[in-house]
């Protein structure tokens, strides 16, 4: 068989098809918000979120909750809100508070699957939730419905506030000034990048989600130079890395999620030299 | 009745005042130089007549009409801005956000005034430009025609000439005076007492833990504190 009529066959099957399509879904979705988090210094943010999101899943899955979907989505949500908060209190800074989070999520995390035993291959379950290496492959038709409601979600909003996350992103100060509600905007913020977090798990698994949101928005801001230019770019890179990376993994049997990951950083590299290139 | 009147201002961090009894008020055409050492809460005082953050205690209130949303504010720039890809175009539209509601997107009515305002302070020429890449004078002119797209009455500007040379300070306090003189009513903080007074029609200058001076320019060269700081040769109208 030539390349083409495997790749052909492949997609008669449906589970390569619903990997594809929400890859690509996912792909979009975290690579709209990457740009802004990345501004916003909050790169690690996507990280420590993700963690709370393995703590919770290993709490549905000790209380053997079949959908642990409706727990974990509502906790990332509120760690999310309240993370993105904390960066301003003086207290405890951003920083500490992402990284005690992140790790306290997933040490306890662990310790609860492992007290509360409820598979045979606790390694191999775990293995899954942190790089999300068979997840994907293994999708229903409603968790593909399910994402792409979420997805259309995402966009939506985004595109409703884009100059409003814009401002907000740029020059908070300001926009709280002169009366726009940056608070608000924050918190809408907060919300959607919980809800990526939650979608991107199926993807990727909990401890590769940061290169789906940062990667894509830092080799566009290599080459681009104006906001719309850069979201555009970060969006078309996420999307074909993920392709590219699910094809991949698809005829060589590589795991899914590091090999997206590994496409991203080719990605990056290429906009960095063109980055180079174009500057001189 | 005065554009902005503050009275018995006690502004501070986290529970501790750091300066109180502050009281002034500014008319309309008035241009308003806030002086006084890094440290005495300019920045703060600022950001209780934005609303930011209210203070501790006292009222600030808007009068003529003025609502918070015909404030315009020149932030200092932030660590975040100086590596944001955004076109001079993109930075300055988003001054228009205050009026615009829920529409997700700018009217031509909008992009036009962004595009005045631009013409007005001499960058339309850089437009498409990327905000990062320009010079710091650049960059300045950019936040001040986004906040004239926020508001027209009153601009407050917080160092507008910090990190600037020379050059382009001279120029930038050139521009300030041209909008002061067009009808805008300007409220600056500046740590540059020399400057100030010889652009300023009345000075504010905070010291430690309360107000030393607030009066018109000629009265502040003439008195003790002026004198100390703004020198002996200091600037007459």
């Amino acid at each position: 068989m030539t390349a083409m009529e495997r790749l052909v066959y492949y997609f008669t099957f449906d589970f390569v098809r619903y990997a594809m399509t929400v890859g690509v879904l996912i792909a979009l979705c975290s690579s709209l918000l990457g740009v802004t988090l990345v501004l916003k210094r909050f790169s690690f943010i996507g990280h420590g979120l993700s963690n709370v999101a393995f703590g919770t899943i290993a709490v549905a899955t000790a209380a053997n909750l079949t959908n642990n979907f409706f727990l974990v989505l509502p906790v990332t949500v509120i760690s999310s809100v309240l993370l993105l908060r904390t960066g301003k209190s003086a207290k405890i800074n951003g920083d500490a508070a992402i990284a005690m989070i992140s790790v306290g999520a997933l040490g306890i995390g662990y310790l609860i699957l492992n007290l509360f035993p409820n598979t045979a291959n606790l390694a191999g379950d775990v293995c899954a939730t942190l790089f999300g290496s068979t997840s994907i492959l293994t999708l229903t038709l409603t968790d593909v419905w399910l994402c792409a409601a979420l997805s259309a979600l995402v966009t939506a909003v985004f595109l409703l506030f884009y100059h409003k996350i814009f401002s907000v992103t740029f020059d908070e100060d300001f926009t709280a000034a002169t009366g726009t509600r940056a608070k608000t905007y924050n918190l809408i913020l907060a919300v959607i990048i919980a809800v990526i977090i939650v979608l991107a798990i199926n993807l990727v698994g909990t401890l590769l989600i940061s290169a789906l949101v940062i990667f894509p928005a830092l080799s566009a801001m290599r080459v681009f130079k104006s906001f719309l230019s850069v979201t555009v770019c970060s969006v078309i890179v996420s999307v074909v890395c993920a392709a590219l990376g699910i094809l991949i993994s698809i005829f060589t049997g590589t795991p899914v999620g590091s090999t997206i990951v590994a496409a991203q950083i080719g990605g990056f590299g290429i906009f960095w030299i063109i980055g180079i290139i174009t500057r001189r | 009745m005065p554009q902005l009147e503050c009275k018995d201002l006690i502004l501070g961090y986290d529970g501790k005042p750091v300066i109180s009894g502050l009281s002034f008020a500014v008319s309309a055409g008035d241009y308003l130089c806030i002086v006084g050492e890094n440290g005495s809460g300019k920045s703060t005082l600022m950001k209780a007549v934005l609303g930011i953050k209210p203070p501790m205690s006292g009222t600030v209130r808007a009068g003529e009409g003025l609502t918070q949303n015909e404030i315009g504010y020149l932030p200092q720039q932030t660590v975040v801005q100086k590596d944001f890809p955004a076109s001079v175009e993109e930075v300055v539209r988003s001054g228009c956000l205050n009026r615009r509601g829920l529409r997700p997107f700018y009217n031509s009515a909008e992009k036009q005034m962004a595009e005045d305002n631009m013409e007005r302070l001499g960058i339309a020429s850089l437009a498409k430009h990327c905000y990062r890449e320009l010079s710091g004078g650049q960059q300045q002119r950019a936040l001040l025609a986004r906040a004239l797209c926020a508001a027209r009455k009153l601009l407050l500007l917080d160092e507008p000439v910090s990190g600037l040379d020379p050059k382009a300070a001279a120029e930038m306090y050139e521009t300030i005076s041209q909008l002061n003189s067009d009808g805008t009513t300007i409220i600056m903080i500046s740590h540059d007492i020399v400057s100030s007074v010889k652009h300023a029609s009345h000075i504010l200058h905070i010291g430690s833990r309360s107000a030393l001076f607030f009066g018109t320019k000629t009265e502040y060269a003439d008195s003790d504190i002026g004198r100390l700081y703004a020198g002996s040769r200091g600037e007459r109208a």
